[in-house]
């Protein structure tokens, strides 16, 4: 990295950190959720873009995952009492009944879990490309959800679970979307990322020049997988109450709305998406509630705003094809560039002004 | 011996690519592979490297079977595991990683030989630093030896056609291979432009102490330099030997006209 683009980071960084500390003094509940959510977004955005954008797998299965996370998540913090009154159709299988530990183990272990269920799931998966494998790796998070609403007597099934813990504030939840972003950055700079983006460039060259391809889109599910599970342990104390239906597919487009906008296989393109996706997301709640315009009166439509980011989405795969920020990151050297680029603009307007 | 092409034949549906090929090749060879379009070139290094499994026959390095897989499951050789043991190739329609840079594109090609793991990659301990260090400079050396040095920040979808064949040769050679298989090299440049990157292939073969399989198009570019031919047409071998038994072979000649009659 240059040293301007390290300086710029550091920068940026402190001046989160520094709003962090602000937001947490003085901001409501309201706006430090959505923050909370925008970390968590983060991380798992990150995650799907290693696999999507890095490696080039064309993986739809990230809501099944964040499941598993948010399961495991959920189920290790929960207090004893408190699975009893979660539990009352079916008694909890007795191992986790009396069971309760930390945030932070939990989060470890949900990471862990996922990542043997994106084992499992990657190895026969990742032996299909293209849109097989989106429609294989779609139709595995629905088997997961499945899974998780008939699981009585593990996962409450489709009543869900109630009064999780909600241990998360701005500190964990950045805390762990800056591990995510240093984690990401390290990997994608390293010999494996260079794998993976060779995988995703050219499948049959990289297997030319002796890389395991089998072996590397595993890495990259495993990794981007694990996590959307640490992601979905965070989602899930700051919910406190999940179940099998938060998990649908509507939510995998959500993310994969950030990856795509913010640039498949850039780093810095999807913090700064899906933070801004967030933001809107909530923002928009506006178009979906009833409202009053003079004497007229608006029914709200639910859903309207996953139709305005639809079309949004079509707009940039259009306009922008490789998303706004394409496999380039937001360096130094790039912003000069912008900078310089609307300038000359400015000069070449003012040029036309004055020769007319 | 180093490579022995043991009787291939492959078969797509009814059509038979390649017919009992059988190719040996010595140690320190360069050894052209022609025929007319079509003839099955291409075909028999997809086989050599393990793109595909032969129907019959098998691929034999240094007398260890290299053979190919025929499906994910099946026996055989994956083409990672081919390079690994010393093979590397190029490609006729040339597959660079386009949008990583130069210098990427020919560091990839150490990765089958790293010794981190991927923690230890992610955290950068000081063995894995070593190795990228040893990465990028064996890389940039490579690339010194291609006259590409000066261009290692470029991506290399930006390099000129000629810049960019040198590159997926300079790729190839960083893999450390024993047998390197050009395929179609000189395609689409004129003939000085030709003429330089033989004898390009000519000074690699000497200081990466190599054997050359080169795959060629046009007869006239190879008689120069191969000390040995063998002929494809339609799949079958038609003609092996030296430049000037392939040159007055009737049958070779045969082959080439009937291409160009209908050219
Ligand atoms: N995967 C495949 N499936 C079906 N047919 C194939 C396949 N690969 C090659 N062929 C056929 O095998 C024959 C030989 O093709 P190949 O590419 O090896 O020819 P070539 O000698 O390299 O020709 P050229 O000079 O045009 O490159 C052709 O008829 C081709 O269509
Ligand atoms: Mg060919």
């Amino acid at each position: 990295m240059k040293k301007e683009t390290k300086i710029l980071a550091i920068i940026v960084t402190i001046g989160t950190i520094a709003f962090l500390f602000f937001a947490n003094q003085f901001f409501d509940g309201y706006k430090i959720r959505i923050m909370n959510l925008a970390a968590i977004n983060i991380i798992l955005a990150l995650g799907l873009n290693i696999i999507n954008g890095f490696a080039g797998q064309f993986s739809l299965g990230h809501a099944g995952f964040m499941a598993i996370g948010a399961y495991t998540g959920a189920l290790l913090t929960l207090s004893p009492s408190a699975k009893q009154m979660n539990f009352f159709i079916d008694p909890i299988i007795s191992p986790l009944a009396n069971f309760q530990m930390g945030f932070l183990p939990a989060i470890i272990i949900a990471a862990l879990v996922t990542a043997v269920f994106a084992f499992m799931i990657g190895v026969p998966v990742l032996r299909l490309k293209g849109d097989y494998l989106a429609i294989a790796s779609l139709g595995f998070s629905e088997i997961i959800r499945v899974v998780l609403t008939n699981l009585q007597s593990l996962t409450n099934g489709s009543l869900g679970l109630k009064a999780i813990p909600s241990y998360i504030n701005l500190f964990w939840s950045w805390g762990f979307a800056f591990l995510a972003i240093i984690f990401t950055f390290f990997l994608i700079n390293s010999s494996y990322g260079r794998a993976f983006k060779a995988i995703r460039e050219d499948e049959v060259a990289a297997e030319a020049m002796g890389i395991n391809l089998f072996k590397h889109k595993i890495m990259a599910f495993v990794i981007g997988s694990s996590m959307a599970g640490v992601g979905g342990a965070l989602f899930a104390s700051l919910l406190t109450a999940i179940d099998p239906n938060i998990f649908k597919f509507a939510l995998t487009f959500q993310i994969l709305l950030m990856v795509v906008l913010g640039g498949m296989g850039s780093i810095s393109g999807t913090i700064v998406s899906a933070t801004i996706v967030t933001i809107m997301m909530e923002w928009l709640r506006i178009v979906e509630s009833p409202m009053t315009i003079g004497s007229l009166t608006i029914p709200g439509i639910s859903g309207m705003r996953m139709v305005i980011f639809s079309v949004l989405l079509m707009a940039v795969i259009l306009f922008y094809p490789k998303g706004f920020m394409g496999t380039r990151e937001i360096t130094w050297d790039f912003i000069q560039e912008k900078i310089n680029r609307l300038r000359k603009k400015g000069k070449n307007e003012t040029l036309q002004k004055d020769e007319v | 011996m180093l490579l022995h092409a043991d009787h291939l034949t492959i078969k797509f549906g009814g059509l038979t690519a390649v017919k009992d090929l059988d190719m040996q090749l010595n140690k320190g060879e360069l050894v052209g592979l022609i025929g007319p379009n079509g003839a099955g070139k291409t075909t028999a290094f997809n086989m050599i490297t393990g793109v595909y499994a032969p129907t019959q026959g098998k691929v034999l390095l240094e007398d260890k079977d290299i053979t190919g897989k025929k499906s994910p499951t099946a026996p055989g050789m994956r083409p990672d595991q081919i390079t690994a043991l010393g093979v590397a190739r190029t490609f006729q329609n040339i597959r660079l990683f386009t949008n990583l840079s130069v210098l990427d594109n020919v560091i990839i090609a150490h990765h089958l030989h790293l010794k981190s793991s991927l923690m230890g990659a992610v955290l950068r301990l000081p063995g894995y630093r070593r190795e990228e260090k040893e990465m990028r400079e064996k890389a940039i050396q490579v690339l010194k030896a291609v006259g590409l040095e000066k261009l290692y920040k470029e991506e290399a979808g930006n390099l000129a056609y000629g810049q960019q064949r040198r590159l997926e040769i300079a790729r190839a050679l960083a893999t450390n291979p024993k047998l390197l298989l050009l395929d179609e090299p000189a395609a689409g440049m004129n003939p000085q432009e030709g003429e330089e990157l033989m004898q390009f292939i000519e000074a690699i073969r000497k200081d990466f102490d190599l054997t050359i399989l080169m795959i060629e198009h046009d007869m006239k570019v190879v008689m120069g330099i191969c000390e040995r031919i063998y002929v494809l047409d339609h799949g079958e071998t038609i003609a092996q030997g030296t430049p000037n038994e392939i040159q007055t072979n009737s049958r070779v000649i045969e082959a080439y006209l009937g291409v160009d009659a209908s050219a």
